[in-house]
């Protein structure tokens, strides 16, 4: 249409060359051209002004059909892919299902994880993993970044390295780990060994921390004073480790958002050093730390894949975190109403848990 | 949340240059600095070079503990041969006639490929219609897409399962891919970076007689190059990194990704024989971190701007 009318123009019967100028310098679209000069001839007939908003409308209704072709990919593949199952997991959740719905059990499902021994232990270890994990990754994060937002040399060679664990491949650097942890040729009990420590069994290890330490001393804690288990910390400082890098590059960013001159006023008030951090940095990086919060607790709540890599949940179900639970009920035990009524119980507790913190940060977060 | 994520934003071009202290610290807090900065920066890449190291080192020198069995401390020449090894020890795949490795990095190229490619061209045309078209009710589908990062992938695993049986597609690479075709994140970083495309460029190519599809394929794509490769590396690691969704939904060994692959090996032979794991984890390793010392810089950039992966 568009070449045509152009073409009209140029060659077209008998036009005059003024003519074919002003069709060219017309803003608006070319397949009205002809209308649009017609009508700098001749006033405007009713007629043509009804064809005209009638073209008016049909592109119009082009764009929005053109548009929501263009939007078409994009939602049907949520549309089935994240909306439907989520409609169809709580469907089979409540259904006995073998193949298919054998029997339509209602919440008996829910019922059954709620006085399963097996999964408020996972939760519990779950919560103990996320809760010792967020501060030490946190801190850490906080601390290298300060450390890095200094003025010092080589700050990109850092931060590179620092990344680089969260670059690589989860399960290939979880496999290293591993290897790292093994009782008599990894590096861990290399370590130990030199400082001329007795070895540990790392991530084949159940017993608890504390009470692995007052053994040293023959001391025989009661069983609650026992602490996580070793193999838990083993994994935990793996994806402490992977992350350390992101929690930096974020912790960075905040930092170079605070404004300076808020730094200059606090000096000239006679604040230096920690001073500086306590009353500027910490409360204006809050929106930064809290985010950072947020992201860590969501995900440790559903790590599994370096758990899954290092210890498969074991020794006896010492790193059976919620993930590793509801995923062994599925591929291990096929019992696919189960396993999703857990995934709705892990979901549940997660969204209390981000409700309560933005709750509890409401009074806290500093936005400037 | 979404404060969080402008903040960080703006924040990252200021932090290489502007900072608290022009002056250097006083010097032994310097010192302090460094030693803290250089053990961080060891404790983060030694498993790596321990990986390495293990992947060219004799059996024997794994199971006696040796750490450096090579010139000046040992006579052992490095072990190029443990990769050749390994490759053989993982298997062979009758199928398409190659080492299963190889079968296995075809399985992940082929996989993250198709999911790269996916998630560029269904969220460049939908980040699209949000930033620039005028269509009703555009406002609501942007809500929506928004609203289902609410629902994290680990909710709706045993449903997908479930649909990948009824589809027919499990154990095919239709599994491995067809879920991941879009990205609520991809659409939401373009669809910012399409916004700030003056409107002056979209009405000049009209005037020209563009309608919108030309001129998203021939300005705004040109125009949003960083963006877009952006989106497409993190897509492409993420999707190398995926494992518990293709070891749900492929039983065949032929139909592994690396990843899986990696994770049978270890369960397996490679629980025993440590030099070739680390000689498979070395391969697994390589080209992802070979493409971020290429890439770091839209690397972390990419990663800032989105804030995603917990």
């Amino acid at each position: 249409m568009n070449s045509e009318s152009a073409l009209g123009a140029r060659f077209g019967s008998g036009l005059e060359p003024e003519r074919v100028a002003v069709c060219w310098s017309d803003p608006g679209d070319r397949a009205e051209s002809r209308n649009g000069m017609v009508s700098q001839t001749i006033d405007k007939p009713a007629a043509l002004v009804r064809q005209q908003s009638a073209t008016r409308l049909w592109r119009r209704l082009r764009e929005i059909g053109l548009g929501y072709l263009l939007l078409a990919p994009a939602l049907l593949i949520l549309l089935v892919f994240d909306i439907f199952p989520l409609f169809y997991g709580l469907y089979i959740s409540m259904c006995d299902w073998r193949l298919s719905c054998v029997k339509f059990v209602g919440a008996d499902n829910y019922v059954r994880a709620l006085n399963d021994p097996a999964m408020w232990h996972a939760l519990g270890i779950t919560a103990t993993y996320s809760f010792l994990t967020v501060p030490l990754q946190l801190g850490l994060a906080l601390l290298v970044a300060y450390l890095l937002f200094q003025n010092i040399r080589g700050k990109s060679a850092f931060r590179v390295a620092f990344f680089l664990p969260y670059v690589t491949s989860t399960v290939a650097s979880a496999a290293v780990w591993a290897y790292l942890y093994s009782p008599d040729k990894g590096l861990f009990n290399n370590i130990l060994k030199t400082l001329g420590l007795p070895p540990l069994k790392w991530l084949g290890e159940p017993g608890g921390v504390f009470q692995l330490v007052a053994n040293n001393f023959g001391v025989n804690l009661p069983n609650w004073a026992d602490g996580p288990s070793l193999a838990l910390i083993a994994v935990l400082l793996y994806g402490s480790w992977v992350f350390l890098g992101y929690d930096v590059a974020i912790f960075l960013a905040g930092l170079g958002n605070i404004p300076r001159e808020l730094y200059d006023a606090a000096k000239v008030d006679g604040a230096s050093g920690w001073a500086l951090f306590r009353h500027i940095t910490f409360p204006l990086l809050s929106p930064t730390t809290f985010f950072l919060l947020i992201l860590t607790v969501i995900g440790t709540f559903q790590a599994f894949n370096h758990i899954y890599v290092m210890t498969l949940g074991g020794p006896g179900d010492a790193t059976k975190t919620a993930s590793i639970f509801i995923f062994e009920q599925l591929f291990q035990f096929n019992r696919y109403g189960y396993s999703a009524a857990l995934s709705f119980i892990l979901f549940f507790v997660i969204l209390l848990l981000t409700i309560a913190q933005n709750r509890a940060a409401k009074n806290r977060v500093v936005y400037e | 949340m979404n404060r969080a994520e402008t903040k960080t934003r703006a924040g990252e071009s200021v932090a290489t240059s502007v900072f608290p202290s022009r002056r250097r610290p006083r010097s032994w807090v310097r010192v302090l600095i460094y030693a803290f900065l250089l053990a961080g920066a060891l404790a983060a890449v030694t498993p790596f070079v321990y990986m390495i190291m293990t992947s060219l080192k004799t059996y024997g020198s794994v199971i006696n503990n040796n750490i450096w069995p090579w010139f000046p401390f040992g006579d052992e020449p490095l072990q190029f041969n443990n990769y050749a090894e390994a490759i053989d020890r993982i298997g062979f795949d009758k199928a398409w006639g190659v080492p299963l490795f190889v079968r296995y990095l075809a399985n992940s190229i082929i996989m993250s490929s198709v999911i790269v490619g996916g998630v560029l061209i269904t969220s460049i045309l939908a980040a699209y219609v949000l930033a620039r078209m005028q269509v009703p009710g555009k406002n609501l589908v942007f809500l929506f897409i928004l609203a289902t990062i609410m629902i994290p992938p680990d909710l709706t695993l045993v449903p997908k399962v479930v649909m990948m049986f009824n589809l027919k597609w499990y154990n095919t690479y239709l599994a491995l891919s067809v879920p991941f075709l879009t990205s609520v994140f991809a659409i939401f970083l373009l669809r910012q970076f399409f916004m700030q495309i003056p409107k002056d460029l979209y009405d000049a190519a009209r005037m020209d007689g563009a309608g919108h599809l030309r001129f998203l394929f021939f300005i705004v794509v040109p125009l949003s190059k960083p963006a877009i490769f952006t989106v497409a590396l993190l897509n492409f690691i993420w999707a190398w990194d995926s494992f518990k969704w293709p070891l749900l939904v492929t039983r065949d060994n032929n139909m592994r990704v690396l990843a899986v692959g990696l994770q049978q090996f270890l369960a397996g032979e490679g629980g025993t024989n440590v030099q070739f794991l680390m000689a498979f984890a070395t391969l697994v390793v390589l080209p992802i971190v070979i493409l971020y010392f290429f890439t770091q810089k839209y690397f972390t950039e990419g990663v800032i701007t989105t804030g995603l992966k917990g």
